[in-house]
């Protein structure tokens, strides 16, 4: 079906062949491949553009260090953008498109930008569009950031279902290699709980780009086996450890097999495990990093070790005639692969000398191999033709001779390898350089954080296999749950086996990337493939004075994007090191943070989203309200009717019509959102007086009590009402919004600061609901509805209180009665419990026909209490004292309560300060508007005024639009004209200073 | 990600918790003219590099509040003490 598809061998499933889409066509291959073997395969070599020149680039890797080949899969609300081909697995039905080139990969018209290349340097952009005003940069930006950029995210909502799992084990292993792998089993057969997770769809790390008919398949095979067959291990494939957060806590994103997603039947598309584990033990392996020189993004230009992968694990032959360019004797092995494929394969080492088992393996399998030699320069049109093969001098860095021109079709590359320290980086562990293998390796790990392998820089098979036995028992140890006593002394005595190396060690240590080399050949020479950042722009930083690692970085971009610089962050420190003349480590490490590779935010979401994102509450009254027109709104979590529609057709001819019938007959609303707290004990009544600013030591049983209480800042907290139930019982109600807050508050109080007080408080907000009774009417109706309980002036006088228990239909029902209002009407709040809610709301209802009972929404409620001047959050908002609500004279001078001390500090009892007011408007036409600033007549309209709106309606008693606001002086301007200015609104006009009692300031129509 | 050893509930996720700040400071009495002392109760904070005392509420659980002592820097859990026991300073 191809012609790069070997006959033979690899760990693809050739009874299972599987098309999918790439770019609109079919590409095949079979169960086992990535979309990047599967393109090898088809001979494809041009599979991207680059970020910046739209340069054609191909596949450098085989694995998650992919910088090139992203792709974009599905469409519509399931498109994804910017997905390695090397990690995504082929599957059938899948529409992968290449991405960042127009009409394609293979012609794109937006590769023009490379003959402007020596303009697009790091900061172009910045300094020649940012000047000379922003204004520039506004109007060219978005055509820059459609030119250069990665793929495209959908702005459709996520049908797919992503799920959280929380697990809890003794060690986790992260990384499937060899040393992972021992470890993993050093562990379990001590007794504990093991998971080890793998970002693979196939564990086994570096050894699956080994032969696996070879010693190391079948010692890859037996371990696999015997830890499938330990009851107390978890083997996670395709599962990406992420990120290392706190208390050994890993965020582990788990992606589900092709095809078994399923969203209608609950399997998620992917699971995020938050793994809590009592001890780490990190085995992340290396990622290997290219050689820079000029024209090493070309498309056949790959990692060496990539080279092995595909022809060991994918059996893709990824050229015909190769060089490999090296300093390392890990590349042998790649070379030795590669031509027992049947490639012509020539190997250059820039090292003068190899070791002699090394040559002669390589001489046994046909590889070529020229020592002091190295790779300067490439040519081919799109893809690799032929390279430049020169004499190097590898202590000097300098090419010693004439080159000559080698024609090839694949050039495998390798600049030594790069322990992958994200993990260890994110728990604040220090990368610290090890010269002698020219890396940064973890420092000093957490208390029960371990690594292992080629991540702490192991550098053969048998020493990362041993290393992952020892650590893997160290970590069992440290867990605390080993059922077996180990300790690190027994190391080594029962660590299977590894398996015979075909030719001696394949340590992977390479020299520097330092010196003189990063100028080898003409043209661009490239550090991150990704980010299209070369060498000449480490230089022109470095020319410029970003020299720190981190300056560097976010002036060139190296190391940024989606793959963050896996591949090239080293070369990039160790060229600004070069040019600097210091030491990579005096350079410096940037600092890893999470995500390891990128999360979706579906996963990171869950089910948190829509109706899961935050409970909603409903009081028992809700279906009554939604069957009579009830326009719900959300308050807090509550859902509460704002207006009902068999009032008016819209909000606000509803809410003036609700209002009128407050005020002239009787209305409902439905309370229950208050918060409600019971207060109990024998010091209740110290405690209140304490809580609140006024006294409510000799509140007498029976009669209910308006406060403020204040924070220990002396700001205002809250407001409320208390009613003494028994003589050390009190029913205490807080607004909606501060419910939670108040009891927090309470209990602070009691537990902390006052821990000798005998009270108890208990949240009662969800056992009782409330309905607030209100208009001139509304004694006769609760008279005619509830019987059982006296409602005359004397039995419950204004502030009074009522029990009853019911007879008739709603036989042995309790009710509270608390006369109070909010709305400045004759008005009674009736409490039930909460089951009871609705029978006793229909029963008011019921009797109240006689009545016409009508109900009221929060908007009619809201303006009811502007034209009677009570204040809400907007007026308590955290900002304001008690005087500047005005109710400074509220505040008790004969006790001492919580907030009085710092209430008085000189800044807040300054005369100027805002304070509330009311306001009316003074051209009809010019409403108030919530939030306007208000300014004096005589004032400029800049800055912040002298106050601002913080409350409007239209008050039909008034004849006009009237509010509340905040305001320097305060009442001292009564009468007087001031100015608001609404600048998101466009909008200025005058308003008048009035009292905020707009209506009946004597309070005759409730105390009737 | 903490984990919380509530003395009531057991270890629980700090997800349940709410933090509430120093722990470290005494408020004076209400009825004595200390404006002083409630300024220094109130404002004044340590930023401190490692041990911190620290309130907390189980506000997702037994509703207890708890002083911890955390290390800022390893957040590293010392103890856990039920609010109204703790050792003053």
């Amino acid at each position: 079906m191809s012609t790069s598809r070997l006959a033979s061998g690899g760990r693809i499933d050739r009874e299972r062949p599987i098309t999918m889409s790439f770019d609109g066509r079919p590409l095949l291959g079979f169960a086992g491949d990535t979309v990047a073997s599967a393109l090898l395969a088809r001979g494809e070599r041009v599979v991207a553009r680059s970020f910046k020149y739209h340069r054609p680039r191909g596949i450098l890797a085989a694995g998650v260090e992919e910088p090139n080949a992203l792709l974009t899969l599905g469409r519509g609300a399931t498109q994804e953008p910017n997905l390695q081909a090397t990690v995504l697995e082929l599957q059938p039905e899948l529409e992968a498109r290449t991405q960042n080139a127009w009409p394609s990969v293979r012609l794109d018209l937006m590769s023009l930008n490379s003959l402007f290349s020596p303009l697009l340097s790091a900061g172009f952009y910045y300094k020649t569009f940012m000047g000379p005003t922003r204004r520039a940069w506004m109007f060219y930006e978005h055509f820059i950031r459609r030119a250069a950029g990665l793929g495209v995210a959908s702005i459709e909502p996520d049908p797919s279902r992503y799920d959280w799992q929380h697990d809890f084990v003794d060690v986790l292993v992260v990384g499937s290699g060899p040393a992972g792998l021992a470890a993993a089993l050093a562990a379990a057969r001590t007794g504990a709980e093991v998971m080890l997770v793998e970002q693979d769809f196939e564990p086994g790390g570096s050894l699956l780009a080994q032969p696996g008919d070879g010693a190391q398949g079948a010692w890859l095979a037996a371990m696999l086996g015997e830890l499938s067959g330990s009851p107390n291990v978890r083997l996670l494939t395709r599962a990406t450890a992420f990120g290392l957060y706190d208390g050994n806590t890993m965020g582990v994103l788990q992606r589900t097999a092709p095809g078994l997603a399923d969203a209608e039947h609950g399997v998620p598309r992917q699971r995020l495990r938050v793994v809590r584990a009592a001890a780490v033990l990190l085995a992340c392996g290396a990622i290997e990093r290219p050689l820079v020189f000029a024209g090493n993004d070309r498309p056949g230009v790959m990692l060496s070790s990539a080279v092995a992968s595909y022809v060991n694990r994918f059996a893709v032959l990824a050229g015909r005639r190769a060089v490999f360019a090296t300093s390392n004797d890990a590349s042998y092995g790649d070379a030795i692969a590669l031509a027992s494929a049947g490639a012509e394969v020539l190997l250059v080492d820039a090292r003068a000398e190899a070791r002699p088992e090394l040559l002669a393996a390589a001489q046994r399998a046909g590889v070529e191999v020229r020592l002091a030699s190295t790779v300067s320069q490439t040519r081919g049109w799109q893809s690799i033709s032929s390279c430049q093969l020169v004499p190097f001098d590898l202590a000097s860095g300098c090419i010693t001779g004439p080159g000559n021109w080698q024609a090839v079709d694949l050039l495998g590359m390798s600049g030594g390898w790069t322990p992958t320290v994200h993990l260890s980086s994110h728990r604040g562990v220090k990368p610290i350089y090890r010269s002698d293998i020219a890396c940064f390796v973890p420092g000093a790990m957490d208390r029960n954080q371990f690594g292992a392998g080629a991540m702490m820089g192991t550098q053969t098979l048998g020493e990362a296999i041993a290393d992952g036995w020892r650590q893997g028992l160290l970590a069992a140890a440290a867990s605390g749950k080993a059922s077996s006593n180990v300790n690190a002394d027994q190391a080594g005595g029962d660590c299977p086996a590894p398996p015979e190396q075909e030719f001696g060690s394949t340590a992977f240590a390479a020299l520097p990337p330092a010196g003189p080399r990063f100028r080898r050949g003409s043209g661009k020479a490239f550090l991150d493939f990704q980010n299209d950042v070369t060498t000449d722009d480490v230089d022109l930083a470095h020319r410029e004075g970003y020299e720190s690692v981190e300056h560097l970085k976010r002036y060139t971009t190296l190391g940024m994007g989606t793959d963050q610089g896996k591949t090239s962050n080293l070369s990039g420190l160790a060229q600004m090191a070069e040019r600097r003349g210091v030491e990579i480590p005096d350079v410096g490490s940037t600092t890893f943070r999470p995500p390891f590779t990128p999360v979706t935010i579906g996963a990171l979401a869950g089910r948190n989203f829509g109706a899961h994102l935050q409970p909603v509450r409903r009081t028992s009254m809700h279906d009554w309200h939604l069957a009579h027109g009830g326009q719900m709104m959300e308050a807090g979590l509550w859902m509460r009717p704002l207006w009902y529609d068999s009032h008016g057709a819209d909000l606000a001819n509803a809410y003036r019509a609700e209002m009128d019938h407050v005020r002239e007959q009787v209305g409902i609303a439905d309370v229950s959102t208050l918060g409600k707290i019971d207060v109990q004990g024998p010091d209740a009544a110290e405690f209140l007086n304490r809580v609140y600013v006024n006294g409510y030591a000799k509140l007498a049983v029976g009669k209910a009590r308006y406060g403020f209480m204040l924070r220990e800042d002396g700001m205002v907290l809250d407001d409320g009402t208390t009613s003494r139930i028994g003589e050390f019982e009190y029913f205490m109600t807080t607004t909606t919004a501060q419910a939670a807050r108040v009891m927090s508050h309470l209990e602070f109080l009691l537990q902390v600061v006052w821990p000798d007080l005998r009270v108890t408080v208990a949240s009662v907000s969800d056992q009782w609901a409330a309905m607030s009774v209100a208009g001139p009417r509304s004694r006769e109706l609760l008279q005619a509805a509830f019987p059982e309980v006296d409602f005359s002036s004397e039995a419950i006088p204004h502030m009074g209180l009522a029990h009853g228990t019911l007879g008739g239909e709603l036989d042995g029902v309790r009710i509270r009665v608390i006369r109070l209002t909010f709305s400045g009407e004759l008005a009674y709040e009736v409490y039930t419990g909460t089951h009871h809610g609705r029978a006793i709301w229909g029963h008011l209802f019921a009797v109240g026909k006689a009545f016409d009972l009508q109900p009221y929404g929060l908007e009619a409620l809201g303006s009811l209490r502007i034209e009677k001047g009570h204040v809400v959050g907007s007026e308590m908002d955290g900002r304001t004292t008690l005087e500047d609500m005005g109710q400074g004279r509220m505040a008790s001078k004969i006790k001492p309560f919580w907030g009085d001390a710092l209430r008085r500090r000189e800044e807040l009892m300054r005369e100027d300060r805002a304070t509330l007011v009311g306001l009316e408007a003074v051209n009809e036409a010019e409403a108030p508007n919530n939030g306007a600033i208000l300014f004096f007549v005589e004032d400029e309209i800049k800055g912040h005024g002298r106050g601002h709106i913080t409350s409007t309606t239209y008050s039909k008693s008034m004849g006009k639009a009237i509010g509340l606001g905040l305001l320097q002086g305060g009442l001292a301007h009564v009468g007087k004209e001031v100015v608001a200015a609404s600048p998101v609104h466009g909008r200025q006009y005058r308003l008048r200073v009035v009292s905020p009692l707009f209506l009946d300031a004597e309070g005759e129509r409730y105390r009737g | 990600m903490l984990r919380i050893n509530c003395p009531f509930c057991g270890v629980r996720d700090h997800e349940e918790f709410g933090y509430f700040g120093d722990a470290s400071k005494v408020y004076p009495a209400l009825d004595a003219e200390q404006r002083d002392a409630w300024f220094e109760a109130v404002f004044m904070r340590e930023n401190p590099r490692g041990a911190h005392r620290e309130f907390w509420q189980h506000v997702g659980g037994c509703r207890r509040w708890l002083v911890l002592e955390r290390d800022t820097l390893s957040h590293d859990i010392a103890a856990v003490h039920v609010a109204r026991e703790r050792p003053l300073p």
